[in-house]
């Protein structure tokens, strides 16, 4: 064939697959945005599930998730800071810094199992705590990941500036790796707090979902995602509406600190 | 002292996570015992999932939440693949420097949208396209597989991207000055030069794509049946999973488990050997 005419054939295909990918994406936020708007009220936002509206589940799910954060931010931070500040070449490190790594793509519905096993089935029920962990056991691996990049972007000089000025090796790291890389972490939490805020798979069985406003966690525990999913099911018109509404919602939100996450680092990279 | 502490709580905090994974095999692997004593490897083969009338035993074979999930998948990579290659072409060698930051940003937005939306909108608006076109009832495998394929896109071009883009600029150049057109260079040049990188992340788009749950739930069916032809409904692990294991006691229960530590130990397989031996040890 025509070596010129096959060029034109493979370029043309791949812009075409460019536009087939951006196509989809505005297909969905403009179904997502149409849908959501026309079913949104106020009363979405003022009721709970039980009468109509999602404000116990924007609760639920965001407590879920932001204690998830609370947990998962430290102890990833710390062994972010272990693998890059402490570990060196040893083995063990580049073992648990690729182990870290796979467990990024473990599919989330066996972690949803794994944790039934342990904070479910003993205690007889669904509960907010099983819930959230499930949640910190996704977000880990993230931030252990993201810590351990961004430290690796400072600057070995920074580091010989703090032994020259006689501080010890945890001030160093603490004060001055930590805080040059802080922007760069930041967005690393942003970015999976962004991914398990959308979660629903760990959720189906750990925190199962609750109609009512609730803030115990030592029961089933309400969740929009898990919400969505049943609500779509549904034959009736009205909880359609209320899958939709709630489908904006959780994309506008995702969407909006994924943005942030970015504008944050704009002018990092 | 304040050090010692400092760094001793580091080194925990990072063996932790490899307790973790070494837990998830060990709690998924001893609550599967029953159902590993029952049926053995044969679970893999049988094609039924069915309880006892009195609840106590029955027959749980994972045949076809397997052969579910891999046609599914299969449906997926076909899809997905040329596309991301296409796209990753696209952002490397075509596109405008003023058009590749934002459709960039475009393309990392798609794949940042939950996957329960995918299921969402492939339900009500994707299914009755499929079921006008290629017959059916609308949910069924082609339609889990194309969503699925429209969720891994952005995953995997990303990452094809960027491997295309470590092929140095003096090479190209080289080739195009002996005259060989951009499809060429493409072929010749970038190809072999970011072959690691795009076999890698085509294998870990597949795992993503064996493990992926809410998007299928809505759109494959959830029906256990073998399915004949391509736009019949069917079952997938994962679904499997999302929806049965709650209910689910005893044997039936431990098939669960059996179904999730087969899931677990493929995809960490898919993954370990992309991550190691294509994209490329971390340093």
């Amino acid at each position: 064939m025509n070596r010129l005419l096959l060029n034109k054939i493979i370029l043309t295909l791949s812009t075409i697959s460019a536009l087939v990918g951006i196509g989809f994406l505005f297909w969905i936020l403009i179904t997502l945005t149409y849908k959501g708007v026309s079913s949104i009220q106020l009363s979405t936002f003022t009721n709970d599930l039980v009468e109509g509206g999602i404000r116990n589940l924007l609760v639920g799910q965001f407590t879920m998730a932001l204690l998830a954060t609370v947990v998962a931010v430290p102890i990833g931070v710390m062994a972010g800071i272990y693998l890059r500040e402490y570990g060196g070449e040893k083995r063990m490190t580049m073992v648990i810094r690729n182990l870290s790594d796979i467990m990024t793509s473990a599919p989330s519905i066996v972690i949803g199992v794994f944790v039934f096993a342990f904070l479910v089935e003993p205690f007889g029920t669904f509960n907010g705590w099983a819930g959230s962990v499930a949640l910190a056991i996704m977000m880990l691996p993230i931030i252990i990941g993201t810590t351990d990049n961004m430290l690796a972007l400072v600057p070995k000089e920074l580091r010989e500036a703090g032994i020259a000025l006689g501080g010890s090796k945890h001030k160093i790291v603490l004060q001055i790796v930590l805080k040059a890389a802080k922007v760069g972490v930041t967005t690393g939490i942003l970015l999976s707090f962004a991914r398990i805020i959308g979660e629903t798979a760990p959720l189906l069985f750990t925190s199962a979902n609750n109609q009512f406003f609730t803030m115990d966690m030592s029961g089933q525990f309400p969740s929009l995602t898990v919400s969505i999913y049943n609500l779509a099911t549904y034959p009736d018109e009205a909880s359609r509406e209320l899958a939709w509404a709630a489908s904006f919602i959780l994309t506008a939100i995702v969407l909006f600190i994924n943005l942030v996450g970015r504008y944050v680092t704009r002018n990092k990279h | 002292m304040g050090g010692r502490l400092f760094k001793d709580f580091s080194l925990v905090a990072a063996t932790l996570s490899l307790f973790l994974l070494v837990g998830i095999f060990a709690i998924l692997f001893s609550y599967a015992q029953t159902s590993m004593h029952e049926f053995g490897f044969d679970f893999l083969v049988i094609d039924q999932w069915e309880a006892d009338e009195d609840d106590e035993g029955g027959v749980f074979g994972g045949f076809i939440p397997i052969i579910g999930t891999l046609l599914s998948t299969l449906i997926a990579m076909v899809i997905a693949t040329p596309l991301a290659m296409g796209i990753a072409i696209f952002l490397t060698e075509i596109a405008h420097d003023k058009i590749i930051k934002p459709f960039s940003i475009a393309i990392e937005l798609l794949a940042a949208i939950p996957s329960i939306i995918y299921g969402m909108w492939g339900l009500f608006y994707f299914a009755p396209i499929v079921q006008s076109v290629f017959g059916g009832n609308g949910v069924g495998l082609l339609t889990a597989g194309i969503v699925l394929a429209i969720m891994i896109i952005p995953f995997m071009a990303a990452i094809t991207r960027d491997s295309m883009n470590t092929a140095p600029d003096v090479l190209k150049e080289s080739a195009y000055a002996m005259g060989a057109t951009k499809f060429e260079v493409i072929k010749d040049v970038v190809m072999p030069y970011s072959k690691g990188g795009i076999i890698g992340s085509v294998i870990l788009a597949l795992g993503r794509a064996l493990g992926e749950t809410m998007a299928v739930a809505f759109l494959i069916g959830s029906v256990m049946s073998i399915p004949d032809k391509i736009t019949d409904p069917t079952t997938s692990i994962p679904v499997l999973l999302a929806n049965n294991f709650a209910e689910a006691q005893d044997l039936e229960l431990s098939s669960m488990y059996y179904l999730a530590l087969i899931l677990f130990i493929v995809s960490f397989a898919l993954i370990t050997v992309a991550k190691l031996y294509f994209i490329g040890k971390k340093k």
